[in-house]
């Protein structure tokens, strides 16, 4: 009998912490600029520090479906069907609805304050719940058993169905008349109307929480790649065992 | 600051749920860590 090295150091690699060190002091400047040294907004008083966590968070939301799809797409079109691309969509899939309900958490804040009501059914908040809502069913899909293999194709195909929402929830604000307001940084004549410390930890926010979505990622499908592994070394050994059972 | 209940509330939410989240996911590697062998994690 050969016995297995196990080395109990965690998920983490050079790369990783390199991502998480970025990420803290990003983060560190958004926590202390949100809160203290950014301006009022000359509108929204303020009220507008919010947007240095609801934005971002956003982003990511809308990164994590992304990659998600793309992920998914990878593995349904690859020859091999590396389950490596299924692991990375189920984790950014995860880390997107934690990030979704942030988003819709904050934003029913600051909208409390500048609408007067924590939710209303507005174009833009009605297609964001409903992505978080599909993407909460897409998690609930992938746990419902079977091999890693069954849960790959049938998550990848629902994962390209839903990342078609994403430019229905961007784009509501234009389509139908809405309370939430357009884009401030990516408007379409590229007029950037904001302070340049405000832009400047907008930007850095945004950039911070990427990194933290990189880095629960890759941690996220490691610890996935452990438990597909814990799973299959399980069936082998329970197989292996009636095997020995039936030749007594 | 005004509205700072709101303001700090949004802040706690999404601090705290980041942070959760990365320790949950540090904690979870560790102790799979311990039960899978290397052959199985090629990031080691």
């Amino acid at each position: 009998m050969t016995t297995a090295t196990v080395n109990s150091k965690g998920v983490g690699t050079p790369t990783t912490r390199i991502y998480g060190a970025l990420a803290i002091v990003a983060l560190g400047w958004v926590l202390l600029g949100g809160l203290f040294f950014t301006p009022e907004d000359v509108v929204q008083g303020d009220a507008v520090r919010i947007m240095y966590v609801h934005v971002p968070t956003a982003w990511v939301a809308y990164l994590a479906f992304i990659v998600t799809g793309i992920a998914s797409a990878c593995w349904l079109i690859g020859k091999k069907h590396s389950l490596g691309f299924d692991r990375v969509a189920g984790a950014s899939a995860e880390v997107g609805v934690v990030f979704m309900a942030m988003t819709l958490l904050s934003g029913s804040l600051w909208g409390r304050i500048t609408w007067g009501t924590y939710w209303v059914w507005d174009p833009r908040l009605t297609t964001t719940a409903f992505l978080f809502v599909t993407y909460v069913g897409y998690l609930a899909v992938r746990g419902l058993g079977g091999s890693p293999e069954q849960r790959a194709r049938r998550s990848s195909v629902i994962a390209l169905l839903a990342v078609l929402e994403i430019p229905l929830v961007h784009f509501s604000v234009v389509l139908w008349r809405s309370l939430h307001q357009q884009a401030s940084v990516l408007s379409p004549d590229g007029d950037i109307k904001m302070d340049g410390l405000m832009l400047f930890t907008l930007l850095f926010g945004v950039f911070g929480f990427s990194v933290l979505f990189a880095w629960l990622v890759s941690h996220r499908q490691r610890i996935m790649a452990m438990q597909d592994a814990l799973q299959t070394n399980a069936l082998d050994a329970a197989v292996s065992e009636r095997l020995r059972e039936a030749q007594v | 600051m005004n509205h700072a209940g709101f303001i700090i509330a949004t802040y706690g939410v999404t601090f705290g749920a980041v942070i959760g989240l990365a320790a949950y996911a540090i904690k979870q590697g560790r102790e799979l860590s311990r039960k899978v062998p290397d052959k199985d994690k090629p990031w080691t």
